[in-house]
């Protein structure tokens, strides 16, 4: 995993890219709109679905960033997104009289609060009761499914919305504003995150120290560094980041709530992770190809193209994750001491 | 049996009969929070699980498939495997003995009905296989592969049955052509159903004796085989199981698709017997219960038998607590997780309960060391 690779796969994913803003500009402005084919691929619908569907996998993708660079495995971020949906759904449902932003404002922070008890419930199961980090995910995928089914109102509707804030000026530009420059603020606000967590785990203090964490325990514990307050930490905002995803399924994407909607988005997020070899651009880059291929799939059905039976199409991302996960894990390197319980020298319980 | 041995056996059954109380009591405190009467609702679930001759069917019928997928994840936890792809394997067990049960009119019985259910048995083995293969040479972890599989089977499941739309889309292969617009398999055909041993109303079949079967058949595998010797080194030691010649890349995808082969069994033993045929909202659900068993029974097929009766029971008791009671059944799910909680960390049970960690008491297996190989 030399600088050089790691140059070659910029170089590869920056040229895709500039194909892609090409044959958009190309397909979105000139008489090759016409061509059903590159509609599905290129039009402006596909690209913004693929925006929408990827914002939910990059914030899981980042949460279990966050988590496994300080050594915990979060298999449950499918259990915290549908506990923070579920938490953002009751939230909205129980302000509906309440002016429109503040009640959606007052939905996300109830998600956030949500995802980080339960990143806190998976700190505690797997750090202070040493359970398998693995069995303690499954554990709060079962309970957040099963609480979410217990409480479901199913005649409670939530009323409204986030609705798309355009950016003055930028969103002018063709095609590629009206893709990335008119979008609600949860998305937004997904972007942002990247680069901050990107920024904070590789040039703060902090980051060095979580990753320290992660990597070689001991060594951290030997430098003053207290391992067990920073895996605490970043699970719960890990936790925090997944519920923030089920926010957006319910506050800005559907507008309601299903039981078991989050259908596989946790999972799908930790492929992207191991896709992006726990880097936050990468992960969103893999996030943003598995967004894509759901795109792909909607708009297929939409220009009726009915050759492929559906179901195989929806097959995509699943299929794609599994190519993904054995192709690149041989050659990405998660975290060294990820999955391991620490104890202090001498110390336990 | 000797005093000694005895207390061993006390000291296995102790945590699980513990974190089992602890979890209908934190349950119970659940329900009281959000305003249901706890009390009227186990007074249901225990009517609905127990009651009468027909409740107690019903929690031998759930219990069967619950033995089964529990014996997947069981078998795969002895060689170092979460096997999360039991539901769907399940799901492909279900699809490949429909396949062979609505064809081949005219077999007699004693050769329809174990084609079928091998049918089943090989859909969920390939299953298996799958995730077992990429993990020994591409170094995917299981966990992943097989959650994933599970969306394909259940989509592909959706397909084989799919009644066709209204754009002309072609139906499926499996689609029974006199159901309309309905989608779902015919029947299979009487060759190819388990004989009930109670018929209605009782509705039990053999399928549960082939399952308490499968049960010693794996306990003999795992404990007095050489495979199985293996298989638990593979599990607790993986270098020291090479060091000491073991093939360990052939141990785990044999596992997988021992563990598969068991789900799928499970599906075809549970549309034979007893649906005789299939249709989309037939989930694999049981699969995923099978991880409470299998962790409650203490990956013992032994073990697995008991927990997959008290789960059975649970499951048979929801439908009634819920009519009986008005809360929603659902709550048997979280009382699961916080089962599946309690038996995984047994720190807080002896915490809760002031025990002492017996010397020579295993701890739970450890398999989360990393995605990498």
């Amino acid at each position: 995993m030399g600088k050089q690779r790691y140059r070659i796969t910029s170089y590869i994913i920056g040229g895709i890219l500039l194909v892609f803003l090409v044959m958009a500009l190309l397909v979105n402005t000139t008489s090759l709109g016409e061509n059903t084919w590159l509609r599905v691929f290129f039009g402006v619908s596909a690209l913004n679905f693929t925006l929408r569907a990827s914002v939910p996998l990059i914030l899981g993708a980042m949460s279990g960033i966050l988590c496994e660079r300080t050594g915990i495995i979060n298999i449950g971020i499918e259990g915290m997104m549908l506990a923070g949906a579920f938490a953002a759904f009751v939230a909205k449902t129980s302000t509906n009289h309440w002016p429109l932003m503040s009640s959606l404002l007052f939905g996300v922070a109830v998600a956030l609060a949500v995802g980080g008890v339960m990143g806190w419930l998976h700190a505690v199961f797997s750090i202070r009761y040493r359970m398998d980090q693995i069995i303690s995910g499954t554990v709060l995928i079962i309970l957040a499914a099963g609480i979410s089914a217990y409480l479901f109102d199913r005649n409670a509707v939530a009323e409204g919305k986030f609705g798309a804030i355009a950016l003055p000026g930028l969103s002018q530009i063709p095609v590629v504003g009206e893709v990335l420059f008119t979008n609600p603020p949860l998305t937004y606000t997904t972007l942002i995150l990247v680069v901050v967590i990107h920024i904070a785990l590789f040039y703060t203090k902090w980051g060095l120290r979580s990753r320290a964490c992660g990597e070689h325990p001991r060594a951290a514990d030997t430098v003053g560094i207290n391992v067990n307050r920073f895996r605490y930490m970043n699970t719960i905002i890990g936790g925090m980041l997944a519920g923030l995803a089920g926010g957006f399924l319910v506050l800005e994407a559907v507008g309601q709530f299903q039981e078991g909607m989050t259908a596989g988005r946790g999972f799908i997020s930790l492929a992207a992770m191991i896709f992006g070899n726990w880097m936050p651009f990468g992960a969103m880059g893999a996030a943003l190809l598995f967004g894509y291929t759901q795109a792909l799939q909607n708009e297929l059905l939409l220009a009726g193209v009915t050759t492929v039976p559906r179901q195989f199409v929806s097959m995509i991302p699943y299929v794609v994750t599994i190519v993904a996960v054995s192709g690149f894990v041989g050659r990405v390197r998660p975290p060294a001491a990820e999955g391991k319980v620490y104890e202090t020298e001498g110390g336990s319980e | 049996m000797n005093a000694s041995s005895l207390r061993r056996i006390g000291q296995m059954l102790l945590i699980p009969i513990l974190a089992v109380f602890t979890a209908l009591v934190v349950g119970a405190l659940v329900m009281w929070i959000f305003g249901d009467d706890p009390l009227a609702a186990y007074r249901g679930l225990i009517n609905g699980a127990f009651g009468s001759a027909r409740a107690w069917s019903t929690t031998i019928r759930k219990m069967t498939p619950l033995i089964l997928t529990g014996l997947s994840v069981a078998v795969a936890f002895k060689a170092g495997l979460f096997n999360i792809g039991a539901s769907g394997q399940f799901i492909i067990g279900t699809v490949c003995s429909v396949a062979v049960g609505i064809n081949f009119p005219g077999l007699p019985a004693f050769i329809h009905l174990p084609l079928a259910l091998l049918a089943g048995i090989a859909g969920g083995v390939l299953w298996g296989f799958i995730p077992g293969a990429l993990k020994v040479f591409t170094g995917a972890h299981e966990v992943i592969v097989t959650i994933m599989l599970n969306y394909v089977a259940s989509l592909f499941a959706g397909w084989t049955v799919y009644a066709g739309g209204t754009q002309g889309q072609t139906p499926g292969p499996l689609w029974d052509t006199a159901a309309g617009p309905i989608s779902r398999t015919p029947e299979v055909f009487e060759s190819a159903r388990i004989p009930w041993i109670f018929g209605d109303p009782y509705r039990i079949h053999w399928g549960v004796a082939l399952a308490l079967l499968v049960a010693l058949l794996m306990w003999w595998i795992i404990f007095k085989t050489t495979l199985g010797f293996a298989t638990r080194t593979v599990g607790a030691n993986n270098k020291a199981a090479r060091y000491a010649g073991i093939n360990v890349k052939w141990i785990t995808i044999l596992t997988m698709m021992i563990a598969g082969g068991l789900a799928g069994l499970a599906g075809a033993i549970e549309t034979l017997g007893l649906n005789h045929r299939f249709a989309p909202e037939f989930t694999g659900g049981v699969g995923f219960d099978g991880i409470t068993v299998a962790l409650l029974g203490q990956t013992n097929p032994l073990g697995v038998v008991l927990s997959a009766f008290l789960l059975g029971a649970l499951d048979a008791g929801g439908a009634r607590m819920q009519f009986d009671s008005g809360v929603a059944a659902d709550i048997i799910q979280v009382i699961q997780a916080l089962v599946l909680a309690f038996v995984a960390a047994p720190m807080i049970i002896r915490q809760l309960y002031r025990l002492r960690k017996p010397s020579d008491q295993v701890e739970a297996t450890v398999f989360s060391s990393g995605w990498g190989r």
